[in-house]
């Protein structure tokens, strides 16, 4: 730009000099992530079709019956989210990698830490629509009615959970040699102590189980949301150091 | 600063080539210590009543189960440290202690099953202490193979600590997770909680003796272990400057 543009161009507003807050940066990369997803619906249709085929496999290789299917709905709604979601996390992520776009996020004069929470935020809300739409379509073919009130806050503290830690997890696997391949191996391990409670809880509310008893699940998922965000929240800055 | 460099060279080599004194003891003496304990395991060490010679298998598991403990929560340590001050002997710290860690655990999950299978009539059981030590293992499996898939030491070094906070987070998270599922069948012989376990045994005072020296044993296997480990890894480090020098230099 030359001088002389650079007279021409108008003041810039005070607003505009003031660092972005957090959440403004955070929510305008949530933003970005929503309409690229829009507008290609690549992420969210691939993790839909694969947790779809998930079932499919489970429900064959389990050969359910009635009450089998009751006692195991939980579980295969976790795992299938699990799976479902190490795609989404992988691709997110990838995704920013591949086209040199983190580097540029990177650049911009926002803390490090709007990138995690806005990747985040993308994440947890690409794994819920999944898990909105596996609910009823999980009821129709297990003949097991989802649609309890409770379920939602399970559903939200297991999806936070496993996005917080696993957008920590991916942006480490997306530098690695055979980054798709690595993802599961180092999440799923660290993605254990968020499962155990969330599969507990949810079982215990499909079955009926007063929420008094199920109340330490949902407790322990908050806790461990706590823990891994935190860290997460801490060590995302070292991760993306160049 | 060429000359001095070649100059310094041959004796520094010699220095960093020789093994120091201390390690050398520390391995002779690591090594009869190892012998006491299996003398104190098979034979000092009473026969367990119900269970029998099995019984005796616990010296070492539980020894080797503390050491890999301790290893792990050496490298998250090593890894807060590393974040904070960079410094590349830190890195070498927690990547050597996780190696040393995995070799330990290994010790204790085999041993176990075997034990288990006369004392529970099968050899695994999701108990929270056996899910948490296979995840454990499983975890920093994991970190070894996050190392090995990045090129860039710095990075590696940056990440290595990241993924070894996380996953002893992970660890002490999942044992607690799994201990909500039920009371633990796993004996409980040290610590003050009644025995909830299926072949809980009470301990004769020879028993303790053998017990405590087998601490103290894989706490020793540990520590030279790990010096050992971070030598090489000094060593390899060493090599790889030398060649960039040599190189350098005929290039």
């Amino acid at each position: 730009m030359t001088l002389e543009a650079e007279k021409q161009r108008p003041a810039i507003h005070p607003a505009a000099r003031r660092p972005t807050s957090l959440f403004r940066a955070a929510a305008a990369i949530v933003w970005k992530d929503l309409r690229a997803e829009w507008r290609s619906k690549e992420t969210v249709s691939a993790m839909l079709v694969f947790a779809l085929l998930a079932i499919m496999v489970f429900s064959f290789a389990l050969e359910f019956d009635r009450t089998g299917r009751e006692a195991s709905s939980a579980g295969v709604l976790w795992a299938t989210l699990v799976f479902a979601g190490t795609l989404g996390l992988g691709r997110s992520l990838g995704r920013e990698k591949d086209q040199g776009c983190l580097d540029g996020l990177l650049l911009t004069p926002v803390d490090r830490s709007a990138l995690y929470f806005g990747k985040l935020a993308g994440n947890f809300i690409f794994m819920g629509v999944v898990a909105l739409i596996l609910l009823p379509v999980m009821s129709v073919l297990f003949d097991v009615s989802f649609f309890r009130p409770l379920i939602v806050p399970a559903l939200i503290l297991g999806i936070l959970g496993y996005a917080g830690v696993g957008t920590l997890i991916a942006s480490m696997s997306i530098y690695t040699r055979g980054r798709e391949v690595l993802l599961p191996i180092l999440l799923l391990p660290i993605a254990l102590s968020i499962l155990i409670p969330a599969v507990r809880a949810t079982r215990g509310l499909l079955e009926g189980i007063p929420f008094d008893e199920l109340l330490v699940w949902f407790n322990m998922l908050a806790a461990t949301n706590v823990i891994y965000i935190a860290l997460a929240y801490m060590l995302f800055d070292f991760v993306v150091e160049e | 600063m060429a000359a001095t460099t070649t100059a310094q060279a041959p004796a520094d080599a010699q220095r960093a080539a020789s093994r120091p004194v201390g390690l050398t003891i520390l391995t002779v003496f690591t090594a009869l210590m190892l012998l006491v304990a299996t003398y104190m395991a098979f034979i000092y060490a009473p026969t367990e009543r119900t269970m029998g010679a099995v019984q005796r298998i616990f010296y070492f598991h539980v020894g080797a189960a503390w050491a890999g403990a301790l290893a792990f929560l050496v490298t998250a340590i090593a890894g807060v440290v590393y974040l904070i001050t960079g410094k590349r002997s830190w890195d070498i710290v927690g990547h050597s202690s996780v190696e040393v860690g995995l070799a330990l655990v290994t010790i204790t999950l085999t041993s176990g099953p075997i034990w288990a299978q006369f004392a529970w009539g099968k050899p695994w059981t999701w108990d929270p202490k056996l899910t948490s030590a296979a995840v454990m293992w499983l975890s920093y499996a994991a970190y070894l193979m996050l190392r090995q898939g990045l090129d860039d030491p710095a990075r590696r070094a940056r990440f290595g600590a990241v993924y070894g906070i996380v996953a002893f987070a992970s660890v002490i998270m999942t044992y607690f997770g799994v201990r909500f599922i039920e009371a633990t069948i796993h004996p409980v012989v040290v610590g003050s909680s009644a025995g909830t376990g299926e072949g809980d045994f009470g301990l004769a005072t020879r028993m303790v003796h053998a017990m405590v020296f087998s601490f103290i044993t894989f706490t020793f296997v540990y520590a030279t272990l790990l010096w050992h480990r971070i030598r090489l890894e000094r060593l390899s480090d060493r090599v790889a400057r030398l060649k960039a020098h040599f190189f350098s230099q005929s290039g």
